[in-house]
Formats: C-alpha cells, structure tokens, sequence
C-alpha cells in the first residue's frame, strides 16, 4: 500500500481498494449463507450498494486530486500489480459505484428462490463482478488489467447463466463468452504491440514508448477489435441482443450499464493515453463504425417484440454514439484543436454516465414487469401502468432520458456532439469538411428513431389496455427495488438538471486525455451550459423545466378558475365502434411495421403469410440478423472444417502415433544438427 | 454590384441542383417534363446574367436558343409524344426512390469533393458553382439509369445536356458559338431519333418499358 | 445574463401575443381556403369560438385512461407556448432565450410529440394506436430534417442561438444564401407534414384511415381538447415565426430599440397573413399523399437539408 495505516493520510486510492474488499468480503460471506435467502438479501447486497455509493463518493473526490499509484504485491512473483487512479479512472468508478449502488438495493428486493443457482453463490457471483469492474478501471499495467478482465467475464458469464436449467440461457452464455474471449485476445495482442519489446508491461512503460505509425495503428486496430468486442460494437455485436435477456434482470442492467463502459474505459485509455500518436484516420474509422453501430442498434431495437432484447440493441446504439463521440474527438486531437476535442470528448463521456442511469433503469423496470406478469413478449403485455403505479412512473423518467429529450439526461450530450459539429468547419481537409454534416444529420436520426423506439416501449407495455386476463394480477414493485430504481431515477434527472456541474466533474478528465476542457467556460456562467459563448450556444435545463412547469401550472390555474374542471368518465369513443377488445390494440410488431418497410434493406425477414383458404390463418415474422448468416456461420463452418481436417491425424492405431513420435524425434535431430 | 450579381449566380445554380435533384424524385411524367421547362428557363436566366455581369454579348444568343430549344420546342415535343403514345402513367423505377436519393446524396458530395481543388483554380465569376453543374450532370445520369421507361430516359439525356452547358458556362464564359450550334443542332436530332426509336419500341413490344428490350440478346 | 425590464416586457409581451393570435393565424387560413375554393368560409373568429365552446363543455374521459391521458394536454400546451416564447417575433431582448437554442428548440417539439403520443396509446383503442405510431413516424422524418435547416441557418450566423441568427441575418447587408434556398424548401414541406397539413395529413378530415393529428386527439374533450387545439394553433405559429425568423428575418427589433417594437408588430402581422395565404394556396393546390409516400417525402426535404449544408461548406471552402 502506499500509505501506512494511518487513516489521516489515506488517499483515495486506498479508499477504493478498501470498497473492493468490502465488495469481496461480502460475497465470500454469502457461501457459508448459501441456501439462506432471507440473509443474502436483506443484508448482503444492501451492504454492496451503500459500499457502491461510498465509491461513488470517493470518485468524485478522486478526480480533483492528482493521480495516485499503488503496487500490491498479489499476483506472481516479480510481477506485482500496478493500480492507478487518476481523472479517467475516477470517472468511471464514479459511475461503477452510483450505478452498482441502486441495482444492489433493487437485487436486494428482487431475487426470489428456486431460480437455478443458489442465493449465496449468486450474491458471490455478483460481489466478484463488481469488484474485477472496479479492478479493471483502476489497472496500470497489462497484467493486472488481463487477470480482472478475465475475472469480469468470467463471473458475468456466471450471472448470465443463473438459470442454467434453461437451454436458451446455456446457449446465450456460452455465445458470450466465446465472443469475449476472442476480443480478449485481441487487447492482448494490442498490449503486446504496445511495450514494443520492452518487456515490461506497465502503462508507465507503454506511455513512454513512441511506436512508428505502422505499429501504432496496428495497435489500434487490435484494441478496436478487443474493446469493441467486448463494448457490441458492428459487427462483434451478436452476443449483445442473446446475453442481456437471458440474464436475470439486476444482472442485465449492470451488464449493459456498467460492463459496456469498461470496454469505452480502455478503448479511451490505449487511444488517448497509452498511444501517443494521434492519427486522423482513426478518428475518421471510430466515427465510420459508431454511426454504423448506432443506425443498426437503433433500427433493429424497433422491430423487436421482447423488451429485453429491445433495450440490448438500444444499448447497442447508445455505444455506437459514444464511439462517434470518440472518434470525432480523436479527429480533432489529431489536427491539433483541442477545444474542439475536449468538446466532444466531454459529450461522450457525459454520455456513458447518463447511459449508465437510465439504461440501468430500464431493464430495473423490466426486471419489475417480468417477475410481476412472468411475460417477455411485449404482445402479452399492456395497461401496466394502473397496476404498477411506481414502476410505470419511475420507467417514464428513464423513457424520456433515453429517447434524448430535454430536460432528461440524454439530451445534454446529445446538445454537446452537435454542438461540436457545428463548430467544425475549419478542418483542413475539404473531403472532411463535407463529411461532417452528414454525419451530424445522421446521428439526429438516429436520436430520433430513439424516440420512435422508446415510445413503442414504454406504450406498449404500460399503457392501453391489458393485452392478457392475468395481468390485472400483477403487483407493484416492494420497497427496496422502489428505492433502487428511484435512485436511478434521481440521477437521470440530476444529470439532465445540472449538466455545469458534471461537466466541471468532467473537466480534469479531457484536459488529462486531449490537454483542454470545458470547465473554465462552464463555470462562468452559473446554471447555464454554455460551451463556449452565450451567444453561439446555450442551453439552460433548469430554467427549461421552470418554464414548461410554470405554462402547465398557469394553464391548469386558469382553466379551473375560468371555468370549471368537471370530469366525467365514460367507455372510450373509438369512433363509436361498439365491440372493443384489447387485442385491438397495436403490437409491437405492428409500431415497428413502418421501420420494417422503410430499412428494409437492414433486416433478414422470414414471414409467413396466411393463404385464403387456411383454417387458422397465422402471419409470423421473424427479424434477424444479417451478420449472423453472412459472417458467424461461416466463420463456424470453417472452423469445423479446420477441426475435422486436423481431427484426420487421430488414426486410432498405436502405430500411427508411435510414427509420429519417431518422425518428431527424427525432424529435432536433425534441426539440432544444424 | 460585383458580389450581388456573384450570389444571384450562386442562387439559380443551387435551383438547378434542386431541380434535379426533384427530377430523381418524381413519379409522374408530366411533373418532368414541367420540372424540365423549368430547369431551361433557370439555366437560360443564368446565361444571361453572366453574359450581362462579364459584357460578352454572344451569351444572350446562347440564352436566346437555350429558351427556343429547352423552353419551348423540346417540351412540346414531349407533350406531343407523351399525348400520342400516351403514357402518362407513373414512373416505374429500378431501385426505389429512398435509395435512389441517398446514392444522388453520395453523388453530390462526390462531385463536390472533385470540384473543389478546381474551383479554387479557375478564376472566372461563376467558378464556384463548377460542383453543382457537375452533381446535376452525375444526377441526370443517375435518373437515366434508375428509370425504366423510355420518355424519363430521353429527360435525362436532356437535363445532363443541360448541366454541361451550364458547367460550360460557369467555367469557360460559354463555348465557341459554332460549337454550341453544332450542340444544339445534335440535341435536336437526337431527340427526334428518341422518337423514332420509342415509337419502335412501342410497336414491337406493346410497351415503353425497357426491360423488354432485354429479350432482344442472345441466348 | 443580464435581464433588463424592457427585455421582461417584450418577453411577456411576445408570449400573450402568441397565445392571442394563434387561433386567428388558423381561421386565417381556413378562411382563405374556403376562398380559394369558392366558399364563404366560417370567418376569421371561429377557433376563438371554437375554444370557447370546447372549454365550457365538461371533459369525458375512458374509464380506464391513466393520470398521463389527463396531464397531456397541459404538457403539450406548456410546451408549445415555451417555443413560442422563445422563437423571436416581435424583438431579440428574450430573457428566456438562453434557456434553449435551436437544438433544444427541435427537442422541445419532440418533447410534445412525445407526450401526446403516449396520451393516445394510453386509452388502448386501434385509433390511438394508428394515430400514435403515424405521428411518431413523421416525426422521426421531421425532426431531423427541421434541426438539418437549423443547422444551415446555424452555419451561416456561427451560432444556434436563434436571436443571434435572427440579428446576424438580419443586420447584414442583403445576401442571398443559396444554402438558405434550400433549407426553404425543406422548412416549408417539414412544416407541411408537423402540423398536420395537405399534402400528408388532412386536418379537416374525419376518414378514419386518413387520420394522423385527428386519430392522436380522438378520446379527448372538453377543455382538454381545447388545450390541445390551442397547442396545435402555437404549433403552426411557432413554425411560421421560425420560418419568418430564419428566411425574411427583417422587422424584428433589436435589443434595447422599444421604439422599433411598434414597427415590428405591424411587420410581423403582414408576414403572418402572407404567410397563411401561402399555406392555403399550397394546400389548395396539393393533393393528400399515401401514407406510404410520406417517407419519401421527408427524407426528401431531410436530403436537401443536407445538400444545402454542403453548398454551404463548397462555397466557403
């Protein structure tokens, strides 16, 4: 440790180790509670969450301070690990810990028994998870951070798989892991081209290295691939949309909150800190696959018709933003303008903390809705909102966050991206001057079709009317999991509310990674976001909300006053249909229609239409995924042929490999020789 | 005077990009064959705004045909031809229209991207609407081949026609006079060839549509 | 941000004027449809009476529609009067106007659809839910292609805040923008297909297949139709204030001028007019598309939103 334990003289460093072993600590007690559900739950995972806040607390100290570094000698001799904990890793500890904080509190109300593995082992399971996230953020060299990825996937692939008596779930485990091992190899391979035959490999070393650009760029390109493997990026996607629905809900929305953001964690620390070449090429290839991942994350989320997997492609195009974000960012640190690439690095890193919250949220809601109606189909549900009040209303507040509608979250990093593309034409090259508003105009579309998506979501399920009879059974979410998602819910407020503040939190991070920040103008001008100047851009969320609240509440007040506010209800009109059932309401399948018929291109559709002279006419249609046929299949079918080609060496016969043995012995003999 | 006069150029040009760029995405014949009249009665204002702006005379005769061919004659050619063989129908494309505005987009951009080191070299009035004339030429191209009937073929032929010249004009003060006769001339003669040609085609396939020109290779 | 008195007096001032003449600006153009079309129109004070009757009656609402279905009609009318407070009519001295610039602006339009999208599928009819996913189809379509003409008046003025691009267009010498030409064209059909107008929704139809704005607002009644028919009447004069903001900006007094405030409301009245007339001779002309087309029109006039930008930056390169 770097400092003695005098509790005086510690450094945030050593309060955020302190919460990991509290994390582990707590897991670890879970296996001597391992049937003990009662325990587990109204004890350990409350304790994981206010350990959560405590971190959050400590990140946001951390970021104004300077970086720390502390070696624990753990790990094998000769190779300790290095951890550091400077703005970057603040931040998104910060993140870990609020976030972890209220899916803790809502897991506390929300596991229930007899669902495969046992409450002890998950509790361990879950503990382990947190703690490696948290781990891996705060890495310094290669070791330390390939040991902790490993043990985040690891332990992920555990939770996914919590109800493993279901073949489904095995499948989408066992996708996942052998996707996150193949991105695995590659930030490996990245960390190996990065200490540049050095041997030693710490950051501290990497940073310190100057690659050629052939080498660097190859270094990219690997971290890339690893990253963005494991972040669901184009077209390493395909264990996104299987994974997150199949695991329990808590699990999911930590996954898709937090554990994505690791991977932007690392993708931002190798391009920004650890590589010093700044190539514009790559800015331009980040900001390419974003867009691609983002139009395809959202066009697919709108024609889906589980919510689950309607919230991991939106997930999917929320990454694709934050990729652009990046990549636009590094395009403009590669010319030399660093306010520029402070601006747009601060719109996606405010990005990954409000994906965070409300994303979280979400699949908290879904969570709620699935173990009240035990439906996943939206097609079954419907009119939740009369029966789970809290739930409907809580998921509203994450709804308008995600869809990027002012004065929510979403919309202040939404504000900050475009805002850097306007400022920019005075890039040098005029090919990239005229690519710009194509790209800005691209990414209002794919805001847009957020809306469109969330829309369908939180309408379909919660309002209109019942679309089964069981449903009017289904009850509200208890007092824990009300107090986990009303912390989320608080914070996507609060980030839409208060945008100066986080980006004055955001500050420290873009002048460590592209040497300028927002901070000084933000801070000049009080309530109001101001990037630059109050009469280029401005935007002031609070006085926003005061001014929509106050035209609602004077209308409200006049009308009573003026005339009346007599209320009489009624079956609804219709256009004096008289017959109404609740399977005349649109499906999901039905909003998503218009998005089938205009992308069509995108989606590879099975249908399968009624003929007239069917006794049970049925229409079905299936959405998949072009990616899975054109590249994954033939990527297996490949490596089986590969296999059984070398699976031709087994003969079977003691011969046979007695000949192999001699022909080896023979070939060494004779290479020695030489 | 001098950069009032620059932006009204500027102007017609960006109305002839819109009006190509209108042209790919109409459905009806009659829309373009208006949407054509209007497209050579911009293009001749525009000729004479630079004939005017740059004191060279010979540009109002350029104007003075550009309306007596593109303005009058052509269209009422068509009409004639479209109310005789009477296809007013709509138009039936190859790929449809969505994707056929967002390769025009591509195009655009493509071509604008080409025009810009030239722009910055040619030094006449009008030189940096060189891209536009040049995306309504790629444009005109690409309706010629997304549409499947004869007549929107024939406007297209007829509406790059129509960028050249322009592009002609933006960059050089307009071509030698026997060259633009010469041109006017060979326009006139092609579209009556077109005539020929599609009342041909009518007659041998009860059709205007092209695709039954496929049957006619070799098997 | 320094907020004078004369700033608060023309803000309150531009917000009462807005919430008074909206209705007109609808009877305005009703009227002058009906005249184009050889009728006599059901004259120009009609939506006030409209309003008035609307607001007497008593509000039926479903048995089963949730406290969203009732707090709509007050958000989408709280949000189309803050655009409207914060679009510049009359003067740029808008104490509010920092609150949101033109982005922010485009998502206060979205914030309304939101809602009122929501209210519609909340009652659980097929017409709420028809209405519910037209509107947010066209909506997808628009919203980008509005912020798109933004973006272009944006690049000219160096700035989103709208009183910056009203006093840079406005206080320059006369230039024609080619880039404005197009962000014209793609403003004008945008704000055909927002507020539900020929050629992609009929706003005097009552065919249910034909239906978008009509099939959103079939449940409500009484005051809370009012409200929202009031919203939609802050809604086509917001847009028409944008339009006149950004495109013939001329007129709108500058901070600190209050003398230049009594031209302006007399300007501002003429364009308005002009404005309405145009609407219907345009309405009159057209005829209403396929729903099926309206896609392609949108992303029509988003393509030449991005095609004016890219004039732009050729010219300037």
């Amino acid at each position: 440790m770097s400092a003695g334990s005098d509790p005086s003289s510690w450094l945030p460093i050593d309060g955020v180790l302190a919460v990991v072993v509290a994390w582990l600590a707590i897991g670890l007690a879970g296996l001597p509670a391992l049937r003990r559900f009662r325990v587990v739950t109204t004890v350990l995972f409350p304790a994981g969450g206010v350990a959560g806040a405590v971190l959050a607390l400590i990140g946001v100290a951390a970021a104004f301070s300077g970086p720390q570094v502390a070696v624990l000698p753990i790990g094998l001799p000769g190779l300790p690990f290095h951890f550091r904990l400077d703005a970057l890793s603040a931040w998104f500890l910060t993140v870990i810990g609020a976030v972890g904080a209220g899916v803790s509190v809502f897991a506390s109300g929300y596991f229930r028994r007899g669902e495969g593995t046992p409450p002890g082992l998950l509790c361990l399971e879950y503990h382990v998870f947190l703690a490696s996230m948290a781990l891996v953020v705060l890495a310094d060299d290669a070791y330390a951070f390939m040991v902790m990825w490993e043990t985040m996937a690891l332990s992920s692939f555990l939770l996914v798989t919590a109800n493993h008596r279901i073949a489904e779930i095995r499948r989408a485990g066992y996708l996942y892991l052998l996707v996150a091992h193949v991105g695995a190899i590659g930030i490996l391979l990245c960390f190996g081209v990065l200490q540049a035959n050095t041997g030693d490999y710490t950051f501290a070393n990497m940073r310190a290295q100057s690659l050629s650009p052939l080498w660097a760029s190859i270094g990219f390109g690997l971290a890339v691939f690893g990253f963005g493997a494991k972040a669901g990026i184009v077209p390493l996607h395909v264990w996104l949309p299987e994974a997150h629905p199949a695991a329990p809900s808590p699990v999911s929305a930590l996954m898709s909150a937090v554990m994505l953001k690791t991977a932007i964690y690392g993708l931002l620390r190798v391009s920004f800190d650890l590589l010093q070449a700044r190539l514009w090429w790559w800015g331009v290839v980040l900001l390419g696959i974003g867009l691609a991942t983002a139009i395809f994350g959202v066009v697919f989320a709108a024609v889906q018709s589980d919510m689950k997997r309607l919230l991991a492609y939106s997930s999917i195009e929320n990454i694709g933003f934050i990729v652009a974000g990046i990549g636009l960012a590094l395009l403009f640190s590669a010319y030399g303008m660093a306010a520029l690439a402070a601006l747009a690095l601060t719109a996606a890193v405010y990005h990954v903390a409000a994906h965070a919250f409300f994303k979280s949220l979400l699949f908290l809601g879904t969570g709620a809705v699935l173990h009240a109606t035990r439906e996943r189909s939206l097609g079954r549900l419907g009119g939740l909102i009369r029966y789970m009040p809290w739930v409907a209303w809580l998921s509203l507040a994450g709804t308008l966050a995600s869809a990027g509608l002012p004065p929510f979250g979403g919309f202040v990093s939404e504000w900050l991206l475009l805002q850097s593309f306007l400022f920019t034409p005075g890039l040098p090259s005029g090919f990239l001057n005229m690519l710009i508003p194509v790209v800005a105009a691209l990414i209002a579309l794919v805001a847009a079709l957020a809306g469109y998506t969330m829309v369908k979501f939180f309408g379909v399920i919660f309002l209109g009317q019942p679309r089964e009879e069981k449903l009017a059974q289904a009850h509200d979410a208890g007092t824990m999991e009300r107090v986990g998602m009303g912390w989320l819910a608080a914070g996507c407020v609060a980030l839409g509310l208060a945008p100066t503040v986080v980006i004055r939190a955001i500050d420290p991070v873009t002048r460590r990674l592209v040497g300028a920040g927002l901070g000084d103008a933000v801070s000049a001008s009080g309530w109001l976001l101001v990037p630059v100047d109050v009469e280029r851009a401005s935007y002031g969320p609070a006085l926003f909300l005061l001014g929509v609240a106050a035209s609602c509440a004077l209308a409200y007040a006049l009308v009573r006053r003026l005339y009346h506010g007599r209320i009489r209800r009624a079956p609804p009109w219709d256009c004096g249909f008289p017959a109404q059932t609740a399977r005349m309401q649109d499906t999901a399948e039905g909003f998503g229609q218009p998005i089938r018929q205009i992308f069509e291109p995108f989606f590879r559709m099975e249908r399968q239409l009624p003929s007239p002279f069917d006794a049970r006419p049925r229409y079905r249609v299936v959405v998949g995924d072009h990616f899975w046929h054109w590249l994954y299949l033939p990527i297996a079918a490949a490596v089986e042929r590969a296999a059984r080609l070398i699976g031709l060496l087994q003969r079977g016969r003691i011969a046979v490999y007695l000949l192999y043995s001699f022909v080896t012995l023979v070939t060494v003999l004779l290479v020695v020789k030489r | 005077m001098g950069p009032v006069v620059g932006q009204l150029i500027d102007l017609l040009a960006a109305l002839l990009l819109m009006l190509a760029f209108a042209m790919i995405t109409q459905r009806r014949i009659l829309s373009l064959i208006h949407l054509f009249t209007v497209q050579g009665a911009i293009l001749a204002a525009a000729t004479a705004v630079v004939g005017w702006a740059t004191h060279q005379p010979h540009l109002y005769f350029s104007a003075g045909i550009t309306v007596v061919l593109k303005v009058i004659a052509i269209p009422l050619l068509l009409h004639r031809v479209v109310n005789r063989l009477n296809v007013r129908w709509d138009v039936e494309t190859l790929i449809n229209v969505p994707t056929t505005m967002l390769i025009g987009i591509a195009l655009v951009i493509f071509s604008f991207n080409l025009a810009l080191p030239i722009s910055q070299l040619a030094s006449t009035i009008a030189r940096g609407t060189l891209g536009i004339a040049l995306a309504c030429v790629l444009l005109s191209f690409l309706m010629m081949i997304t549409r499947s009937k004869a007549v929107p073929q024939i406007i297209g032929f007829l509406s790059m026609e129509n960028g050249l010249f322009f592009a002609a004009t933006a960059a050089t003060y307009g071509m030698p006079m026997v060259v633009e006769l010469g041109i006017a001339l060979d326009v006139l003669v092609g579209i009556l060839i077109l005539g020929v040609f599609m009342f041909q085609i009518r007659e041998q396939f009860d059709s205007l549509d092209i695709r039954h020109l496929e049957k006619l290779k070799e098997d | 941000m320094d907020v004078s008195a004369l700033g608060v007096v023309s803000q309150l001032l531009e917000v009462a004027l807005a919430l008074l003449l909206a209705p007109l600006l609808s009877g305005w153009v009703a009227q002058c449809r009906a005249w184009l079309q050889n009728k006599s129109g059901p004259g120009l004070l009609q939506p006030y009476r409209a309003l008035h009757k609307l607001f007497v009656k008593e509000s039926v609402v479903a048995h089963h529609a949730s406290p969203l279905f009732r707090a709509a009609p007050y958000v989408v009318f709280g949000c189309t009067a803050l655009a409207c407070a914060i679009v510049p009519t009359l003067s740029t001295d808008l104490p509010l106007a920092p609150a949101a610039d033109a982005i922010a602006l485009v998502g206060l339009f979205a914030l309304a659809r939101v809602f009122v999208s929501l209210a519609a599928m909340d009652v659980g009819t097929s017409f709420g839910g028809l209405g519910a996913r037209r509107e947010m189809l066209i909506g997808f379509l628009a919203e980008p292609a509005l912020l798109m003409v933004m973006f272009s008046a944006s690049l000219i003025s160096k700035s989103t805040s709208l009183t910056t691009i009203v006093e840079t267009l406005a206080h320059r010498d006369l230039m024609i923008y080619p880039s404005l030409a197009f962000a014209g064209v793609a403003f004008t059909m945008v704000s055909l297909a927002e507020n539900a107008r020929v050629p992609v929704d009929n706003p005097a139809t009552h065919l249910e297949l034909t239906m978008i704005h009509e099939a959103l607002i079939l449940e409500y009644s009484g005051r809370h139709l009012a409200l929202i028919e009031w919203a939609a009447a802050l809604k086509l004069f917001a847009y028409s204030c944008i339009g006149i903001a950004l495109f013939f900006p001329w007129g709108i007094a500058q901070a600190h001028a209050p003398a230049a405030m009594l031209l302006a409301l007399p300007a501002l009245v003429a364009k308005l007019a002009a404005g309405g007339a145009a609407l219907a001779l345009l309405e009159t002309l057209s005829a209403k598309m396929r729903i099926f087309r309206v896609p392609e029109y949108l992303g029509a006039a988003f393509l030449l939103a991005v095609i004016g930008m890219l004039v732009h930056i050729l010219r300037n390169a």
